[in-house]
């Protein structure tokens, strides 16, 4: 107990620290002005939600090869943590848009394929609720999350050619882009900040997992299933 | 070799299935025609209008349809638990999802190819100066749909309310399929009707990765 109070304590600081860096070291953006502080909690949600999709992909591949309940706990931890995620990602991106752009949605490719992974994310979980049994769950869920991670790349790449209206990405874009240094230092901090946040999620969300799959376990055979 | 004798074995028996009874089909066409007409309702079908449209339409109907359509797919094996049967019978289980998805994109281009003349005349689009481009896109996205389609139905038979998870999970997977046959299909009813090689290259990239990954994982797909 003592070392969880710790770990979320760190990470409160952590987190504090990249707000305070986001509001007060940063540089102010010179046209987008003050609101494009939002970058640093909205680019660094998106690559925490991402790596969390990763890890729930990597459970996956790694249920169905050694079928350990214990990696279809993280693959749900983690397809839950980065739901959570994806959706500050969608909250604060037309926040950000609305003042910027002047409109609050365009279907460009990095919006778009957020927002078709996210649906595909809750499709996840929703297939989980509608199997009965644990180990037919959990096997099933695996190879869904398998196929839909592999089909990430291509939704982003089908949009990106066909539909995207939309400037340069800043990171990591083509010529022309960029950031200050003080900005990605920030960026970077803030990623880290999120990253500490998602590790203590989904290692809360595990523990909780692993304490109601073992229930259920019990539960089943005391039913004779 | 045996992956493809087999592979023919199942692909005859689910045809003889289905043209037993064209259940599939007779359903998916009627189904398909309501939502065209449907859709006729909705904006003015000039030619101008259908030109941007009609595309887009076209391969949204095809996709609900074919959500549809893929529901019995495994669906069918449980009522006398033929799927063991099937297990059993093939030393390559890949051979059943090989048989599958071919019947069921055969199925599906057999309902689009029928559809498109009524599309053509209720919409106002000239289809028949492209056919053969156009059947180059009906099949590989339909090779797309059934692929997904096929795995994703031995998914969702094992769950509660398949009949809306099936849509569920499949749709936004198909997302690529959806953009890239829509574009070439824009491109081809034009009124200056050119190929756009780059959709067709991205649909056959889409076939592949699918067909491989349903390849190293079908065999859990089919596990007791």
């Amino acid at each position: 107990m003592k070392k969880h109070a710790l770990a979320s304590a760190v990470v409160f600081l952590l987190l504090g620290a990249a707000a305070y860096g986001a509001l007060f070291v940063a540089p102010t953006e010179k046209t987008m002005g003050t609101i494009q502080r939002i970058f640093y909690l909205h680019v660094s949600s998106a690559w925490t939600g991402l790596t969390a999709f990763f890890i729930c992909f990597l459970a996956n591949l790694l249920y169905v090869w050694r079928r350990e309940p214990r990696w279809d706990w993280l693959a749900v931890s983690a397809a839950e943590v980065g739901l959570v995620f994806t959706t500050v990602v969608l909250v604060t991106g037309p926040i950000w848009a609305h003042p910027v752009w002047g409109i609050w949605w365009t279907w460009d490719a990095r919006l778009t394929s957020t927002f078709v992974l996210w649906l595909v994310y809750i499709s996840y979980l929703l297939l989980r609720t509608l199997v009965e049994e644990p180990d037919r769950r959990a096997l099933f869920s695996a190879l869904f999350g398998i196929f839909a991670f592999i089909d990430v790349p291509l939704v982003f790449g089908s949009i990106r050619w066909w539909r995207t209206q939309h400037p340069q990405p800043v990171v990591m874009g083509g010529s022309g882009s960029g950031l200050e240094p003080t900005m990605w230092y920030v960026l970077l901090f803030s990623w880290g900040a999120m990253l500490s946040l998602m590790a203590l999620l989904v290692r809360a969300r595990f523990e909780f997992e692993a304490v109601r799959g073992e229930t259920e376990l019990v539960r089943r055979e005391a039913e004779g299933a | 070799m045996s992956l493809f004798s087999n592979t023919a074995v199942l692909l005859g028996k689910e045809l003889r299935t289905e043209f037993r009874s064209r259940e599939l089909l007779t359903t998916t066409v009627v189904f398909i025609l309501v939502v065209v007409v449907l859709f006729s309702f909705t904006f003015d079908a000039s030619s101008a209008e259908s030109r941007r449209f009609a595309a887009s339409l076209l391969w949204l109907a095809f996709l609900f349809a074919a959500s549809l359509m893929l529901q019995p797919c495994f669906l069918r094996e449980q009522s006398n638990d033929t799927l063991s049967a099937l297990r059993l019978s093939v030393k390559d289980p890949f051979a059943i999802f090989a048989a599958k998805l071919s019947a069921n994109t055969l199925f599906l281009l057999l309902t689009e190819l029928l559809m498109l003349p009524v599309f053509s005349v209720l919409f106002n689009v000239p289809v028949f100066p492209v056919f053969g481009q156009l059947v180059v896109v009906l099949f590989l996205g339909s090779l797309g749909v059934s692929i997904a389609g096929t795995a994703l139905s031995a998914i969702s038979a094992q769950a509660r309310m398949r009949e809306l998870l099936l849509p569920l999970l499949l749709l936004p997977l198909l997302t690529p399929v959806l953009v890239a046959s829509t574009r070439v299909t824009l491109a081809l009813l034009d009124a200056e009707p050119y190929m756009e090689w780059k959709g067709i290259g991205f649909l056959i990239v889409f076939d592949v990765v699918f067909l491989t990954a349903l390849w190293l994982f079908g065999e859990y797909l089919l596990e007791e």
